[in-house]
């Protein structure tokens, strides 16, 4: 791997604005957040390479992401941007940043804990409720309202919730 | 690119099957599981249909002998412990070749090491129905054997080699009996008897044979994109 060289002023302004851009599924994080951008190059004046890493191969929101990305650096006068989607390495739920972790909390999704060595394992460790704190929660389904996450249910809330499985 | 149209038509077909599940799954959540995985499964076709040619031209313009598939993606739903069957005997397979896959250096390394992490939710999700329905009612117990064995002639294709796949398939063979033999022990049932390929066809989607109902089946799929070239949202 090529080490890049060190972003530029410019660079830096527009990864944080592009960082800033809401997903379009977990509205309450930013891409930034759930570690997603990559990354971002000035190419020449007016130029600018982004590149994005899907959450899940199948991520149907990728395509609202970099749609949602250009009109932000076009908004900044970059009328040349690219958007390119990269796979390796893969993307875990370890690149979710400690803030976006505490918003998904705070939206009554259960942030994905440590990755376990083969994913569907550290389902069954202990998840917290995003509403009352307890941890005897059950698994209701291993796949629910997006494929990031799962759907479970509070045995002392009785409240269901979603849980960004790891991965 | 024989691997990547392979691997590529097996994740398409597959992901299309599932994805009749649509408004009939037997409760809500397995709605969502199945259109979920088959959501994933797209994901990967439209990688590796992508390194070989333009992914719409390939998934909707193709006739029936040039997809290479393995037949037991094609194969219909039946009921719910059939497709559970079918997930079991493929995402097994699937996880492990992707694993082996992500260890090489081919074109498709980069998609086995994203989408292997994927397919063992997959596996999970059919072991854990497959433990349900076989440890379940006599009727659950009976339909998920039922399922198993008519899908078994279609396991064998599973393990001829891909050419362009530098894995031991032997090996790859080896493993996913004893990991299906160790799901269908837990699950009370038993493994499937007689032989993994028939003598009419079984084994050669990979060469562009494929059965009867894969054709029924890509009528509907390329239906629209057919009917309205360039169609979009």
């Amino acid at each position: 791997m090529v080490t890049p060289a060190p972003a530029t002023p410019l660079e830096t302004r527009l990864r944080e604005l592009a960082g800033a851009v809401p997903d379009p599924e977990l509205p309450m994080v930013t891409l930034a957040e759930l570690g997603v951008l990559r990354a971002l190059r000035v190419m020449a004046p007016g130029r600018v390479e982004v590149e994005l890493t899907p959450t899940y191969t199948g991520c149907p929101a990728l395509e609202s992401m970099a749609a949602d990305v250009e009109r932000v650096l076009h908004d900044q006068g970059i009328p040349d941007v690219t958007v390119r989607t990269v796979l390796s390495p893969p993307w875990t739920t370890d690149a979710i940043s400690a803030e976006g972790r505490r918003k998904l909390a705070e939206s009554g999704i259960a942030p994905p804990g440590p990755r376990g060595a083969g994913g569907p394992v550290a389902v069954d460790l202990a998840v917290r409720c995003p509403h009352c704190g307890s941890t005897d929660t059950k698994l209701l389904s291993r796949f629910s309202s997006t494929a990031c996450k799962a759907l479970r249910r509070c045995e002392a809330c009785r409240e269901p919730f979603d849980h960004f499985k790891e991965l | 690119m024989t691997a990547a149209l392979a691997l590529g038509d097996d994740a398409l077909v597959l992901s299309h099957r599932l994805g009749e599940w649509a408004g009939h799954a037997p409760v809500l959540e397995e709605e969502v599981a199945l259109a979920n995985i088959a959501l994933d499964l797209l994901g990967q076709a439209r990688v590796l249909l992508s390194l070989v040619g333009d992914e719409d031209e390939l998934a909707y313009l193709r006739e029936e002998r040039a997809f290479r598939n393995c037949q037991l993606v094609e194969q219909p739903n039946g009921d719910f412990a059939h497709t559970i069957a079918r997930q079991l005997y493929f995402s097994t397979y699937q996880e492990l070749l992707y694993d082996r896959l992500a260890r090489g250096d081919s074109p498709f390394a980069p998609l086995a090491a994203k989408a292997v992490k994927e397919v063992a939710y997959h596996r999970d999700h059919a072991e854990h129905w497959t433990l349900r329905l076989g440890d379940g009612t006599p009727e659950s117990h009976k339909r998920m054997r039922r399922g198993l064995e008519a899908l078994w002639g279609y396991t064998g294709e599973l393990f001829e080699p891909i050419e362009g796949c530098e894995v031991d398939w032997a090996a790859l063979g080896e493993e996913w009996l004893a990991r299906v033999t160790s799901a269908l022990h837990r699950a009370t049932l038993t493994v499937p008897e007689g032989p993994r390929r028939g003598a009419w066809a079984a084994g050669a989607g990979r060469q562009g044979l494929h059965t009867e109902p894969f054709g029924r089946m890509l009528a509907e799929m390329q239906h629209l994109h057919r009917s309205h070239p360039g169609a979009s949202w």
